[in-house]
């Protein structure tokens, strides 16, 4: 299926910028997440990355960065987007968090998903380690070029045979993924319901351009997602939730015409399970 | 081992004691009431004996004791004074264990809340016998808040003390004791342990306090010693247990396992032994989960509402038991609700298959205990015209709906009906067990019987302290839409029927969790039958209502496409 008109060809040197905003994203992230102690309040750690995402370079947002403390991370009764946007909630001791970021560097966008607890949670632990086994079934599922909408399926399938809920029915368009992009040329760096102005108008001209070609830059569970992988970056974003206790990551995935690859392996949550199977290996658990 | 008698003096008089059991071995004293002697401990001490060093005696001017001379010769103090010198001879090293029933209970406080035997008991268990000045304290209590009624209640009960102040009472209940099999001389002397203690003490209680772990047995059928006596007692006695049964005055004679083993719990528990899981439910006062203490076997429990129902019992600090047929599916669960900080224990099960739940039931007894509650949840779907419906799709969903539930019921019943304490079976039916439907035939069959069922067995266990609740929950998002059948269709059809399903119980969204927390309701206020998502609430009412619009609803063809 071609998609020319809605993605132009990504180049090495593209990509390479992609895994920098990337890498920045995360960065900034696990700064934030090494200053939150508790009474830090959900407003303050946003603030914060923004802030910090700007000062190294941010120019614009994907969407503006988010910040969820406590049972906020499993999105229950969440329902209304409005709902999304930092609260006053301060972090208290055992509490999981997540942080959700999107900087655009450059016309270069990345989305990322970084969930963190403060001190011991054992549902978190376990929760951020089935979180692997979500990364595998996706990259086998798009690699063995499976509808998009019957990924999704599938990963509801594991959630489900976990006993977690899957979180990420609750994002706006129910979306597991979607695409992100190299936005080019101007136009104002205004935000609108927390989404970058640019961003909207490149996911409309997307949609259209889906709805003619018979795909959609959102990926969920409907008909418009009975297609097969499409070509382009996108925003991989599973996110369970189980307990009051929420978990997700969010990182790049690089689809060709016939393949597909993380656009970066090394980043925080695949280090966790890497160092999580070394000590299993060492201590033979 | 041989029960071996001896006598043992007590100032003026001399006390027959019954003794047996390894003396090394804990040792438990066992004190009668009036008008009885030590002969209404036989089928407890039996029961104790192979365990603990067992001793029990007959009270000062009862059964085999002489009868003590003088002026308030069976007053508090001297009945005490006895208790010390069976401790003494008994157990000189080390404190014992007491038991009292009645006046022996009555006794019993007396003997923890003063300092005469201070260190020589290390826990005591109470039995139908107050303190008297705690009485004394809740009767002044009463009269202050005009709690007229209550106090009526209790002094209907206790008539005989008035009677018994009466001179020449003594005479009167001898003249009358052969008729009911009783010693004249045991029922005349006990007279006066009411007439040297009971007005005195009532009239002018005093501040008496333990610390020592008690355990307050309530029989709640028991005429003479109403419960609301024992309200408050935590306040002079704060480490507490209270075991309620419902049971007469004679506790020890009509429920001795029961006794018996309550006892055996608190003792072990007082030497070292963790607490078992009833002893913990029995608690009084301890910071604890609401259901902590409570065994729960959840079937079906690998996914959907059975997983969630574990997962809520778990939450509650219950610990339960999985079992699914898929080994996998229910140590997931178990996993999970060990996350939540209780014990889980997975069980690969078939409940459609008799030896299967057999072996299952029996494993459970005696590797867990006998369980509080059981909730019976598995259940296949199969969905389709009647006539396209085969023999063997019937035999199917009646095995696991219906003899699934009727093996669970049946096995752990009989283990909580044995075991004699409450307990609760929930059996989750459907909306489909009162809304007749072209489309489920088979399905729905299954779930009526199974409420008719519940509803028969609700009725028969009422009176032993089961209850029995009927779960209809309506349509949940919940794997059974994955699994379930859709007779008379070509392979590719059924798929599509399946997704379809799949796709309205989504859009319906109703979770598992919310079937999960009405099953803890049902239980822990004991509902009969218990609809839970809306359309299951709006069906029971209908088919109350006008049966004759279900039927025409009935007729409607609800496959999804």
């Amino acid at each position: 299926m071609s998609s020319a008109r809605a993605q132009t060809p990504i180049g090495p040197a593209d990509l390479e910028r992609f895994r920098a905003v990337q890498a920045l994203a995360y960065r900034c992230a696990e700064e934030v997440a090494r200053s939150l102690t508790p009474g830090v309040t959900e407003r303050q750690a946003s603030a914060h990355l923004g802030r910090l995402l700007r000062e190294n370079g941010a120019d614009d947002w994907f969407h503006v960065p988010f910040a969820w403390f406590g049972d906020r991370t499993t999105l229950r009764g969440m329902r209304n987007p409005l709902k999304f946007f930092p609260s006053s909630r301060p972090l208290e001791e055992g509490m999981p968090y997540i942080l959700d970021v999107a900087p655009i560097v450059g016309g270069f966008t990345a989305d990322i998903g970084y969930a963190g607890c403060d001190g011991e949670n054992a549902i978190f632990d376990r929760m951020i380690a089935d979180l692997e086994e979500y990364r595998g079934l996706v990259l086998d599922g798009v690699r063995a070029r499976k509808k998009l909408s019957q990924i999704y399926e599938d990963v509801d399938a594991l959630a489900a045979r976990h006993g977690y809920e899957p979180a990420h029915h609750t994002y706006p368009g129910k979306v597991l993924a979607h695409q992100v992009w190299h936005i080019e040329g101007p136009g104002p760096r205004t935000v609108v319901a927390g989404f970058g102005n640019r961003t909207l108008r490149r996911l409309g001209r997307s949609l259209m351009v889906g709805l003619s070609e018979g795909w959609s830059p959102l990926w969920n569970g409907g008909h418009r997602s009975d297609h097969a992988p499409v070509p382009g970056m996108w925003a991989i974003e599973p996110h369970l939730g189980f307990h009051g206790v929420g978990v997700k990551f969010e990182e790049l995935l690089v689809v060709t015409d016939d393949d597909a690859y993380w656009l970066d392996d090394d980043l925080p949550h695949v280090r966790r399970w890497a160092r999580a199977e070394r000590v299993v290996a060492r201590d033979g658990v | 081992m041989l029960a071996t008698e001896r006598r043992v003096r007590s100032g003026d008089v001399e006390l027959a004691i019954r003794e047996a059991g390894d003396p090394d071995r804990p040792t438990v004293v066992l004190v009668h009431g009036y008008p009885d002697t030590s002969a209404m401990w036989v089928p407890v001490f039996e029961r104790l004996e192979p365990r603990y060093h067992v001793v029990s005696y007959d009270v000062r001017g009862a059964g085999a004791s002489s009868t003590p001379r003088g002026p308030n010769a069976y007053s508090l103090e001297h009945l005490v004074g006895d208790l010390g010198a069976v401790i003494d001879a008994v157990s000189p090293s080390k404190p014992v264990h007491l038991v009292g029933h009645d006046w022996g209970s009555i006794q019993g406080w007396e003997a923890v809340t003063t300092s005469r035997l201070s260190g020589r008991i290390a826990s005591f268990t109470s039995i139908s016998g107050p303190s008297l000045d705690h009485a004394g304290r809740w009767l002044r209590r009463k009269l202050r808040a005009g709690r007229i009624g209550q106090l009526l209640r209790q002094m209907a009960g206790s008539w005989y003390i008035a009677a018994f102040d009466i001179p020449g009472a003594g005479r009167v209940v001898a003249r009358l004791a052969p008729r009911r099999g009783l010693d004249p001389r045991t029922v005349r002397n006990g007279v006066g342990m009411y007439r040297q203690s009971m007005r005195s003490r009532l009239l002018n209680p005093r501040d008496g306090h333990t610390d020592l772990p008690v355990q307050v047995v309530i029989p709640t059928r028991d005429p003479f010693v109403s419960p609301a006596l024992l309200d408050g007692i935590e306040h002079i006695s704060p480490n507490l247990w209270r075991r309620r049964v419902r049971a007469g005055h004679w506790v020890q004679r009509s429920h001795p396992d029961l006794v018996a083993r309550w006892i055996a719990e608190l003792v072990d528990h007082v030497e070292g032994a963790p607490p078992a899981r009833s002893l913990q439910r029995a608690r009084v006062g301890a910071k604890r989960k609401p259901l902590e203490g409570n065994l729960v076997v959840i079937t079906g429990a690998g996914s959907g509402i059975g997983r969630a129902t574990a997962l809520a019992f778990a939450e509650r600090g219950a610990e339960v038991v999985i079992a699914d047929i898929n080994a996998a599916a229910a140590e997931r669960t178990a996993d999970l609700a060990r996350l939540l900080g209780t014990n889980a224990f997975a069980f690969e099960v078939d409940v459609s298959d008799q030896q299967s739940m057999e072996r299952f039931a029996k494993a459970v007894e005696t590797e867990h205990g006998v369980p509080d509650i059981i909730v019976n949840n598995a259940g296949i779907g199969v969905a389709g015209p009647f006539l396209d419906h085969d023999f063997d799709d019937w035999r199917r969903v009646l095995d696991v709906n219906l003899w699934g539930v009727i093996h669970g019921s049946k096995l752990f019943a009989q283990q909580m009906v044995d075991r004699g304490e409450r307990g609760h079976i929930v059996n989750v039916a459907s909306a489909a067990a009162f809304f007749p439907s072209r489309t489920l035939p088979a399905y729905s069959t299954s779930k009526a019987a199974v409420l008719m069922l519940s509803e028969c067995l609700r009725a028969e266990l009422s009176n032993k302290g089961i209850g029995v609740s009927a779960i209809c929950p309506g349509l949940i998002n919940t794997s059974i839409t994955r699994t379930s059948s859709f007779v008379g269709l070509p392979r590719e059809e059924q798929e599509k029927q399946r997704r379809a399903a799949i796709r309205i119980y989504q859009l319906r969204n109703f979770t598992p969790d919310r079937v999960a927390t009405e099953i803890v309701r049902a239980v822990r206020e004991n509902i009969a039958v218990v609809p839970v998502a809306p359309e299951a609430k709006a069906l029971r009412f209908l088919s109350r209502l006008s049966p004759r619009v279900m039927r025409l609803l009935a007729r409607v063809d609800s496959t999804p496409r």
